[in-house]
Order: structure tokens, then C-alpha cells, then sequence
């Protein structure tokens, strides 16, 4: 048991290192001038040479890139990515100011998209009606095929333009949350409730099933007595997954609805090409993805006591 | 009840030969499909007409993509104007058509990086094994808990703003996922008894691997390949509309779709239309790739 945690924890760490290495090489390495890209590029030319040296030297570039490497590497271990270009201030500040913004928006949605999922999945399993169980079963593809930014002018469109029902931009109460939330957990719940549709099919063909109906137990009361939890489960394996999709999402949603949070800030930060700020919220994002599948591969073999008895037999082969 | 009886004499055979019997059959069993999924009939319809526009342009719409009439500038969805114009007074069906192009062509070459790159390292991983596979899946962790809109903003961002830029960012943030196909594959493939025979009757490792291997590998990471169109046209129009791609007169799906914005409450056609033409596509791309799924698992 402690072999399997150890490895998980092991390649956690390897990924939140490597993300960081590959962020170094784009960012750092690859330009030819790392420097110009610091400034402005209508204002580039203007620029003295006095001016560029002392940037150099005060971002390290003037270093061999090792060390520079080595230096940034050590830094960031400790939670330091420098300061941003663009506003002086340290990335982890800027990068803490605007996380609530984003947290909120991304916990709405997957509350909004999880319940989606399920509404789907149990509407699928649930019903006798093939040419229902057909359209509900093609809903999850059809979620993740709308551009987020096209569902996003579609909402505005109606709810805020022809209806007023909301606000359009801005983050004053819960009102303005309302949209961005709906538009955000819609492509996210589509890989959800195709993992859930599938896995309720599944179990739906389990032995226990027949068993049920054999005392006597009714298709509803089954599927939600029996199947529910135990075809639940496998939705926490994509739990990165979908963490990756809001992130992702979230970039797109807060540009059209003006919000502010990680995304836009993502999306300032390479407009502006401040190279810290991008590095430090590409290692963040990949942290966290490493922190819940880590979580996840901690806390399955807890709900699902068939793994848990693999993993006791053979500790290291199921890593 | 004619597919059970066919599907397991075309199962066999598809591996090996595609003799023109087989293609006959295969184009029969096309014709029957149609009859039965209007709703698939109706995606390849989508998709022909939008790889018409991206193809001649010029046989779709009299209209210029670049210059419009300024005196009829924001005029709602006509006859003459079917999807309205913009406030130069373009043509936006004429934009649209155009972007087909640029979108599209974006989308193929995006496509065929990360199949290409993505199948090699999924064959080396999976047919090497041991230290290969290790460090290439470690690697393909990586890319893959960072999330594949977000890589390809930063590559993006490093090589400059164009729409072929944009064709590479995508594509090379997309290579995880085949790689991960490829490597699964490979590894079922090799255990095969076709394989393991050809080796008995002492064929060569490079001709095994050319001959064997990677045909039969193929089949999943082409319908994976498929499914990443619908994606990849999502990725190249989201980041046309944050505005990394072609500068704006180009007409670019995700452009045309931005362009439109700041009208949004008063000229709503501007943004809505090419927009729906974008998603129909997309909606039309993974239908088309969910049934050739299907057809590959019967």
C-alpha cells in the first residue's frame, strides 16, 4: 500500500516538474531573445540597448541557461515565479487575487454540469422509449461540439439582450454568475454523462439486476437503489479530466462575459507575453491536475473494495 | 438482420484485403445505411458542402470575402444577403464561405501533426517497451495534465499570431491523446498469433512492424482521428476568436464569430450565423465519427 502511494505521489511531483521544465524551454529557451519579449512590439525598436541590458540582467537572462534553470527551478519550489512584466507585482499575488473569481465559476458549473450528467444518464437508463433513450444519448456529443465561445453569444443574445433577464458583463452578484456558469458546465458535462450513460448501461446488465427484479423490485427502484452507486463511481476517474475542461472553458467564459479570473488572466498574460505570469499559471494548472488525480488514485481504492483487494495482492503492478 | 450475417465475413477479410468485392459490398452496405440514419446522412451532406466552400470557394458565393458596400453596411439576413453584412458592409455568407478555408485547412494540418507525431511515438512506445515506453508515456503525462487549449495558447504565443501557427499549436497539443491510442494498440497488436506466426516463418522486425503491426494499430487511431477533427476545428476557431490567428480582414471562423461581438445586442447576425454554420459542422464531424466507431467495434 505504501509502494502504490509512494509511485502516485512520485509521478505527481514528475509531472508538476516537467510542466515546469517544457514552460522553461518554450518560454525561456526557444525565443531567440527572450528580452524583446519583455517589451512592447510596436515600441521594440525604440528601445536602447542600456535598457535591454539592465532588463537582462535584472530577469537573469544575461546567465548561461542553466543556471538560469537551475535558479528559476529553485525559486519556484518554493512558490516564487518571479515577478509579472506587466504589472511588477508577484505572479503567486496575482495569480491568488483572482483564483475566488474563477473557484466560484468552476465549482457552480460542476455542480451544474455533474447534475447534468446524472439527469442524463438516469433519463437514458431509465426510460422505455427508444427514440428518447436515442436523443438523450446523443445530448453529451452535442454539448462538447457547440463552441463555448458561440453558446456563450447565444445565452447573452437571449437571456440578457432580447429577455434582460441578466446582466451581460461585469461581476455584481449572483445574477451575473448565472450565464457564465450555464455556458461553462455545458461542455463540461458532456464527458461526464457519457462516462455516467455508459456505466449505468452497464451495470444496468449486471447480475444484480436480475436478481432485484427476480424479488420483485421495480426498474426505477432498481436503478436507483442498486445501479446508481455503483455506476457513479468510475465519473471520479475523469475528475482531471474535467478539471482540465473548466480551466479550459473558463479561458473563453470569462473573455466573453468580461469576468475576471485565472483564464482571463491567462489570456492577458500571453497577450501581453508575460513570460513569468504564463509560467506560473501553466505550473499551476498542471499542480492542481496532478493534485486530484493524485487524490483520486488515493481515495478509489477507499470507495471500491474490489481494487482495494487487488492492490493489498499486488501492490506496485496496479500502479 | 443482413448485417449479422455479413458483419463477421467483412471482419475477417477488412484486415488483410480490401479486394473490390469488398468494396462493393462495403459501398451496399453504405446505400442501406442511408435508408436507415437520415440524421448521419444529413452530417456527410454538412460536411461536403462545408469542404465545398473550403475547396472553390468561388462556385458558392459572387460576392467578395474583403469588399463590401459601406452604404450597406449592418443589413439583416436577405435574399440577396442570406447571412446579412457587416458594418464594412461585407457579405457575411461570402465570409463565411471563404473562412471555410482557413478554418478548415488550419484544422487538416493541425490533424495530421498529431496524428503523425502522435502515432510515431505511440508505435515506439508500445513495440518497444521497457525504457522507450516509460520515458514517451511519462512525457504524454505531462501534456496531458496541462490542458490542450491552454498549451496551445503558449505555443501560440512563442511562434507569433497566424492561422498556420495556430494549425501547429493545436496539432502538437493534441498529440497526447494518439500517442496513448497508438501505444494501446500496438500493445494488443503484437501479442497477435499474425504476428507472432509472421516472426515463425522468420519475416524481418521492420517488415513485421510495416506489414503487421501498424495497419492493423491504425484502424483505432483513424477513428480517433476523425473524432479530433470536430475538436480541432473547435480549437482553431476558439483561439481565431481570442484573437491569435489571422489579422482581421482574413475571414476565420472564430474571427468572424469575435468581429461580432461588440454588436451583439442590435446586430445579433453578425456573430450568430457564421457561428451556427461553425457548430453545425462540429455537430456534424462527431456524428460522422461516432458511427464510424460503431462500425469498427461490430
Amino acid at each position: 500500500m505504501l509502494g502504490y502511494v509512494l509511485s502516485k505521489l512520485g509521478r505527481a511531483l514528475f509531472v508538476v516538474w516537467a510542466a515546469f521544465t517544457i514552460t522553461f524551454i518554450l518560454l525561456f529557451v526557444f525565443p531567440a531573445n527572450p528580452v524583446d519579449l519583455l517589451f512592447d512590439p510596436a515600441e521594440l525598436n525604440t528601445i536602447p540597448q542600456e535598457v535591454r541590458d539592465q532588463v537582462a540582467a535584472q530577469y537573469g537572462f544575461n546567465q548561461p541557461v542553466f543556471v538560469q534553470y537551475l535558479e528559476r527551478l529553485s525559486q519556484a519550489a518554493i512558490g516564487n515565479f518571479g515577478n509579472s512584466v506587466g504589472s511588477g507585482r508577484r505572479v503567486s499575488d496575482s495569480l491568488l487575487e483572482v483564483l475566488p473569481n474563477t473557484l466560484i465559476l468552476a465549482a457552480g458549473s460542476l455542480v451544474l454540469a455533474v447534475l447534468i450528467g446524472f439527469a442524463i444518464a438516469l433519463l437514458a437508463t431509465g426510460t422505455r422509449r427508444p427514440w428518447l433513450r436515442h436523443l438523450v444519448e446523443s445530448l453529451p456529443s452535442a454539448s462538447v461540439s457547440i463552441p463555448v465561445f458561440m453558446f456563450a453569444i447565444l445565452l447573452l443574445q437571449i437571456f440578457s439582450f432580447t429577455l434582460g433577464w441578466f446582466p451581460a458583463f461585469g461581476d455584481q452578484g449572483w445574477q451575473s454568475l448565472v450565464l457564465p456558469v450555464i455556458t461553462l458546465a455545458v461542455p463540461v458535462s458532456g464527458p461526464i454523462a457519457q462516462l455516467l450513460v455508459r456505466s449505468f448501461a452497464e451495470e444496468f446488465q449486471a447480475g444484480y439486476v436480475t436478481t432485484s427484479y427476480a424479488k420483485g423490485a421495480t426498474r426505477g427502484g432498481i436503478i436507483i437503489g442498486d445501479v446508481f452507486r455503483n455506476a457513479s463511481l468510475p465519473a471520479l476517474t475523469i475528475a482531471g479530466i474535467t478539471f482540465g475542461n473548466l480551466i479550459a472553458g473558463a479561458v473563453i467564459t470569462e473573455t466573453v462575459f468580461a469576468r475576471s479570473g485565472v483564464g482571463r488572466l491567462t489570456q492577458s498574460a500571453i497577450n501581453t507575453l508575460d513570460v513569468p505570469l504564463v509560467q506560473g499559471i501553466i505550473v499551476f494548472v498542471a499542480a492542481s491536475f496532478a493534485l486530484i488525480n493524485l487524490l483520486v488514485d488515493l481515495i478509489y481504492p477507499l470507495l471500491d473494495p474490489r481494487l482495494r483487494a487487488t492492490l493489498t495482492a499486488q501492490p506496485v503492478r496496479t500502479a | 438482420m443482413t448485417i449479422q450475417l455479413h458483419a463477421p465475413e467483412t471482419a475477417t477479410s477488412a484486415p488483410f484485403t480490401s479486394t473490390p468485392s469488398a468494396l462493393a459490398r462495403s459501398a451496399g452496405a453504405l446505400l442501406a445505411d442511408i435508408s436507415r440514419q437520415p440524421v448521419l446522412v444529413l452530417a456527410w451532406i454538412v460536411v461536403l458542402i462545408a469542404l465545398g466552400w473550403a475547396i472553390a470557394p468561388g462556385l458558392f458565393t459572387q460576392s467578395s470575402p474583403y469588399e463590401g458596400d459601406p452604404a450597406l453596411s449592418f443589413t439583416p439576413p436577405s435574399a440577396e444577403h442570406p447571412f446579412g453584412t457587416d458594418r464594412l458592409g461585407r457579405d457575411l455568407l461570402a465570409r463565411s464561405i471563404y473562412g471555410a478555408g482557413t478554418t478548415l485547412t488550419a484544422t487538416l494540418v493541425a490533424v495530421l501533426i498529431a496524428f503523425g507525431i502522435g502515432s510515431i511515438v505511440g508505435l515506439v512506445a508500445g513495440y518497444f517497451g521497457r525504457w522507450a515506453d516509460t520515458a514517451f508515456m511519462r512525457v504524454i503525462d505531462v501534456f496531458l495534465s496541462i490542458p490542450s487549449l491552454l498549451l496551445a495558447m503558449v505555443i501560440v504565443s512563442v511562434l507569433g499570431y497566424s492561422t498556420h501557427n495556430i494549425a501547429i499549436a493545436v496539432g502538437i497539443s493534441s498529440i497526447a491523446s494518439f500517442a496513448r491510442v497508438m501505444r494501446s494498440e500496438v500493445i494488443s497488436v503484437v501479442t497477435r498469433d499474425y504476428v507472432r506466426a509472421a516472426y515463425g516463418l522468420g519475416v524481418g522486425r521492420l517488415t513485421v512492424v510495416l506489414r503487421h503491426v501498424v495497419p492493423n494499430a491504425l484502424n483505432s487511431v483513424l477513428a480517433l482521428a476523425a473524432l479530433e477533427v470536430g475538436t480541432s476545428i473547435l480549437a482553431v476557431a476558439s483561439l481565431g476568436f481570442l484573437g491569435y490567428g489571422a489579422p482581421p480582414p482574413e475571414p476565420e471562423w472564430g474571427l468572424l464569430v469575435a468581429e461580432g461581438r461588440d454588436y451583439l445586442a442590435v446586430h445579433p447576425w453578425i456573430s450568430i450565423l457564421p457561428g451556427t454554420a461553425l457548430a453545425l459542422v462540429v455537430i456534424a464531424t462527431h456524428r460522422i465519427s461516432t458511427s464510424l466507431r460503431k462500425d469498427q467495434r461490430r
